[in-house]
């Protein structure tokens, strides 16, 4: 799995394309999260998942896109954040790889922003493991920080640990 | 130039292609068992179409090739880079006599002899003779165009078989260019393409009507049944675009089954029936092997010669008849010959002497499920090894390729009457029929083609008409006439909250796997229901349960089970499917395999247990219908007596009802009763021997429990004395001869302490040449040694001479055990100090030879 071209900070891109990143932001247990733009094929308010039992429990289950199955990844499982609350309605960024889309199940889905290169850092070197393993790094907003997510290792469920 | 020809350069060419990837492969992993296999196999083809065709370059390069990839594949060669440069370069001969054969429609002169005589010295072990570039040499001036040039022409050809000419053909004389049908080419690819948006489109349309239903919004009821006929029909136009008749798998069998007749000097007559049965192209393409090798087969080992057949009072002409027809959205092909049927008894013996089964396994199986081996990988019933088959391969080839494709491959065969092969396969491979049921809170879909029955149940005993589950403590069976069949539950399996056992209502679906059966417990069972399927999410494609997952009518996602998948997972028919048999063609058991055990209590607190392979079946007589005879018990049982045989003194014999364990061998069977029948757990079979008690093989830990291990063999004996050919009584009555047996594979260990103790002699077993060179040095004795000559460590050949080196074990009788009784491997294991020399799979032979030696040596 080639996490290459996601993996390659913004700082590091080359041109005048490298002062701005656009990403869609989301919400998981509070934490502001950013996936790039151009990864994301779809956003889907809360959906019917069908479970997929004997799956990790990193995966949610399946789910019906206009006739394609999307596999639903549970972001906070992924994480080994706790559990969202039930019957709270989740939000999903659908995005492919090799092919095949996947559902990310996240809190909440916000804006699409438009960040600037001088706001991002590497991970700080004491950010917890769970979170360090998937981010590419850090944007700091006015108010808050974002965490740019590593999506192609966030589906890397076959090779993990 | 003949259709034939050509359809096999297609062919050709692309084995070829594989084969130069797969030999390469093979260098650099030189003991990767499925290359070796798959390399065989492709080379075989090569030669068997050769043979038939007439083309006697190829076949003999063909032949010489193959043998030596046989020799790799038995293990009796390594492979080493010269082996392999002497297979590429008969595989570069190949090539080349092909482009010649393409371009001129015949094969081309030439000599391949050098070759051949190369090939043949690689195969007998030597270094190859001369140089190793003997391709170059010999080469056929005609034959070194470029490949390229005629193979282009030809894939156009494969494109469309019915088209008969490409563009390479058109100006062949003769072809006489009749009125133009109003045809246009398309490549495949866009069939394929539009199949895939028909079925997009049929999902749609269903979710459409599900949506309908819910509502009566009058507008859309008009347009959407329009929308529905038309999509009916669009999906049927398309798939009509994919069809063709059976029978243009057909068309080669007539000549081939010609030149079989002839070469084997038989009469045979092919009948074709329902050759316009028409299926879907893809599948076509992909039954056509398995046909010809199954036709093949009826041809050499079905059908008797002439003068068999007039002896057994039929008429001289075989048949063989190959009847194609749609039978529930399914077509069925049903290959007969009224041959000589399947001999079970040569098959057991294969089976044992190929290692795919234990005798004790055999002995517990019906004819039927014997018969089923010849769908195992490394088996073949030939007797000989000629050109038109019998190598092993072939019909374990038929059975994958049928499976690959969602099909079943079945066979009933009658001693004396002929064999019948029903293959059932799906129209289509895109949309297939399923069902769907519900277990815990979820649906799933199982393809209908493998059910085979459903059975509605009780989970708990209560009352009503319903089939009841009925509990081994963990194990869940099920009572289906006469016979038990294994269930498992949808929902624990799949980990799925198991509801209540009060909601006592439930369904089995009755699943076939192979030849086995096997019972899925569900919750509900809905409609059935076309299905797209749609391969499972790479992430999730560890989970060997689903086959694929799609969308219902209602547009939610559910699984695809596969029924195989299940078996496996549960350990049903594990040993019957060839996926899950390691090495094929070797057929090794590994000593670390799990065997299911059967756990039952017998006077006493100590739990017992014997491998439930073992064990036929398991009844519950009644007190009453044990009657005594001679002073022995025995029971009515399915028409004759069969006696039981109390396991213990302190049996309990005044419960109403008695647990048995039967045995069963041919038509005999015996009753073991017991106090009471526990479990069956799966666990690796490690038994420490003690062998102090007779009637026990030693204790194992299993399931974390010390238990005492059942010497089956001892109990058959005491049932009847001549169970194993009256080998116990003659030697009873003797001083017990003390045999060791050394043996590197528990299965073997296994199979063979209980099989000597039967014979009356005393066995001991160990799993290696050193530990039994420990015992010699500890002063033990004995007075005849079993070893096995493939060992890993020390060989068998290498313990001999140790033996007879010095020490106390010198002049005793040793008896190599080996899988190999090649004339000179025997005299190799004679030269090096064996007493003889015996196929470890023959019991009878193996008893013989030792009574032989302890007879000559130590006179009694």
């Amino acid at each position: 799995m080639t996490s290459a071209a996601l993996e390659r900070t913004p700082a590091e891109r080359p041109g005048g394309m490298a002062d701005e990143q656009v990403f869609v932001t989301l919400t998981v247990a509070d934490q502001l999260c950013g996936v790039p733009v151009l990864s994301v094929r779809d956003i889907l308010s809360a959906q019917t998942i069908a479970r997929v039992p004997l799956a990790p429990p990193e995966i949610a289950g399946g789910l019906n896109l206009r006739g394609r199955i999307v596999t639903a990844i549970d972001l906070r499982q992924r994480l080994r954040l706790p559990p969202a609350p039930a019957g709270e309605p989740r939000m999903s960024v659908v995005t492919e790889l090799g092919g095949e889309l996947y559902a990310l199940l996240v809190d909440q889905v916000s804006e699409v922003m438009s960040l600037p290169a001088s706001a991002f850092e590497r991970n700080p070197a004491t950010m917890e493991k769970s979170w360090a393993a998937f981010s590419n790094g850090i944007y700091r907003l006015d108010d808050r920080l974002l965490i740019v997510l590593d999506v192609p290792r966030l589906l890397a469920l076959a090779d993990r640990d | 130039m003949d259709d034939l020809i050509a359809d096999f350069l297609i062919e050709t060419n692309e084995s070829l292609a594989d084969l130069d990837v797969a030999l390469v492969t093979l260098e650099q992993i030189p003991d990767d068992a499925a290359t070796l296999s798959l390399i065989f196999r492709l080379v075989h083809t090569i030669k068997g179409t050769c043979g038939f065709l007439g083309l006697p370059r190829l076949e003999h390069v063909a032949h010489a090739a193959e043998n030596v990839l046989g020799k790799l594949r038995d293990a009796t060669l390594t492979v080493t880079p010269d082996i392999i440069t002497q297979v590429l370069a008969a595989l570069d001969r190949i090539k080349a006599i092909l482009t010649a054969l393409g371009l001129e429609g015949s094969e081309p002169a030439g000599d391949d002899a050098a070759l051949i005589a190369g090939l043949d010295a690689a195969a007998a072990g030597n270094a190859p003779v001369g140089t190793n570039d003997p391709v170059h040499r010999t080469l056929p001036q005609g034959a070194t165009c470029p490949v390229e040039e005629a193979a282009a022409p030809l894939d156009d050809i494969g494109q469309d078989p019915d088209m008969g000419a490409g563009p390479g053909m058109t100006d062949t004389p003769g072809a006489a260019p009749v009125a133009a049908a109003q045809t246009i080419r398309v490549t495949v690819d866009v069939l394929e393409n539009l199949m895939t948006l028909v079925s997009e489109l049929v999902l749609t349309r269903n979710q459409l009507l599900q949506l309908a239903r819910g509502q009566e919004s009058g507008g859309f009821t008009a347009p959407l049944q329009r929308l529905s006929h038309i999509t009916s029909d669009l999906q049927e136009g398309v798939m009509k675009t994919r069809m063709q008749p059976i029978g243009n798998a057909w068309n080669k069998l007539p000549r081939l089954v010609r030149d079989l007749a002839r070469e084997m000097d038989k009469k045979i007559e092919l009948v074709m029936l329902g050759a316009d049965t028409e299926l879907d192209r893809q599948i076509l393409e992909l039954i056509k092997d398995p046909l010809t090798h199954m036709v093949r087969n009826s041809g050499d080992h079905g059908l008797e010669s002439p003068a068999e057949r007039r002896a057994a009072g039929k008429s001289e002409t075989g048949r063989i008849t190959l009847n194609a027809f749609h039978e529930g959205g399914q077509i069925m092909i049903q290959i007969s010959d009224d041959g000589r049927g399947l001999p079970v008894d040569r098959i057991k013996a294969k089976v044992i002497a190929n290692r795919l089964a234990g005798e004790a396994e055999l002995a517990a199986m019906t004819e039927n499920q014997i018969q089923q081996f010849i769908f195992r990988a490394g088996f073949s019933t030939a007797a000989a090894v000629t050109a038109v088959s019998g190598r092993g391969v072939g019909m374990d080839v038929v059975k994958t390729n049928i499976e690959k494709i969602g099909g079943v491959i079945d066979l009933k065969s009658t001693a004396g009457n002929g064999t019948i092969f029903t293959i059932k396969i799906p129209l289509t491979l895109a949309i297939v029929s399923a069902l769907i049921v519900e277990a815990g809170t979820e649906r799933f879909a199982i393809p209908q083609i493998s059910v085979v029955e459903l059975v509605r149940a009780r989970r708990a005993s209560g009352t009503g008409a319903d089939a009841v589950i009925e509990r081994l403590n963990n194990t869940r069976v099920l009572r289906l006439r006469d016979r038990l069949l294994p269930l498992v539950s949808l929902d624990e399996l799949l980990g799925l909250p198991v509801k209540a056992e009060a909601e006592t209502g439930s369904y089995i679906v009755v699943a076939q796997v192979g030849a086995d059966r096997l019972g899925i417990i569900v919750d509900r069972v809905f409609d059935t229901e076309e299905i797209v399927v749609k391969p499972v999410a790479p992430i999730l494609r560890h989970i060997t349960m689903f086959s694929g997952n799609t969308i219902l009518g209602d547009g939610s996602v559910i699984m695809i089970l596969d029924p195989a998948g299940i078996a496996r997972a549960t350990g049903i028919g594990a040993g019957s499917d060839s996926k899950t048999m390691p090495a094929a063609g070797t057929g090794e058991h590994r000593s670390d395999s799990r065997t299911a055990m059967l756990l039952f209590r017998a006077g006493g607190r100590q739990k017992m247990a014997v491998p439930l392979g073992l064990v036929a079946r398991l009844e519950d007589i009644e007190r009453d219908r044990i009657e005594y005879s001679c002073g022995a018990p025995v029971t009515q049982y399915r028409g004759q007596l069969m006696p039981l045989v109390p396991i213990s003194v302190d049996l309990a014999l005044d419960r109403p009802r008695q647990p048995v364990l039967v045995f069963v061998d041919g038509d005999r069977s015996m009753g073991l009763m017991v106090d009471e029948i526990l479990d069956v757990v799966e666990d690796r079979l490690a038994i420490e021997l003690s062998g102090t008690r007779p009637g026990l093989l030693g204790s194992a830990v299993v399931g974390n429990e010390a238990v005492d291990i059942l010497d089956t063999g001892y109990w058959l004996t005491q049932a009847s004395q001549d169970w194993f050919n009256g080998a116990a009584g003659r030697s009873s009555g003797r001083a017990q001869k003390q045999v060791l047996i050394v043996e590197d594979s528990a299965f073997f260990r296994q199979l063979l302490v209980p099989a000597l103790s039967a014979a009356g002699f005393q066995a001991s077993a160990v799993g290696s040449a050193e530990q039994a060179l420990r015992l010699r040095d500890a002063g033990v004795m004995f007075d005849a040694i079993l070893s096995d000559i493939e060992m890993p460590d020390m060989n068998g050949t290498d313990f001999v001479r140790a033996i007879r080196a010095a020490g106390p074990w010198a002049h005793l009788p040793v008896i190599a055990l080996t899988s190999h009784t090649d004339p000179r491997d025997v005299e190799a294991g004679r030269d090096a100090g064996f007493t003889d020399y015996v196929a470890k799979s023959q019991r009878e032979a193996l008893v013989a030879s030792l009574r032989q030696c302890l007879t000559d040596l130590v006179p009694v």
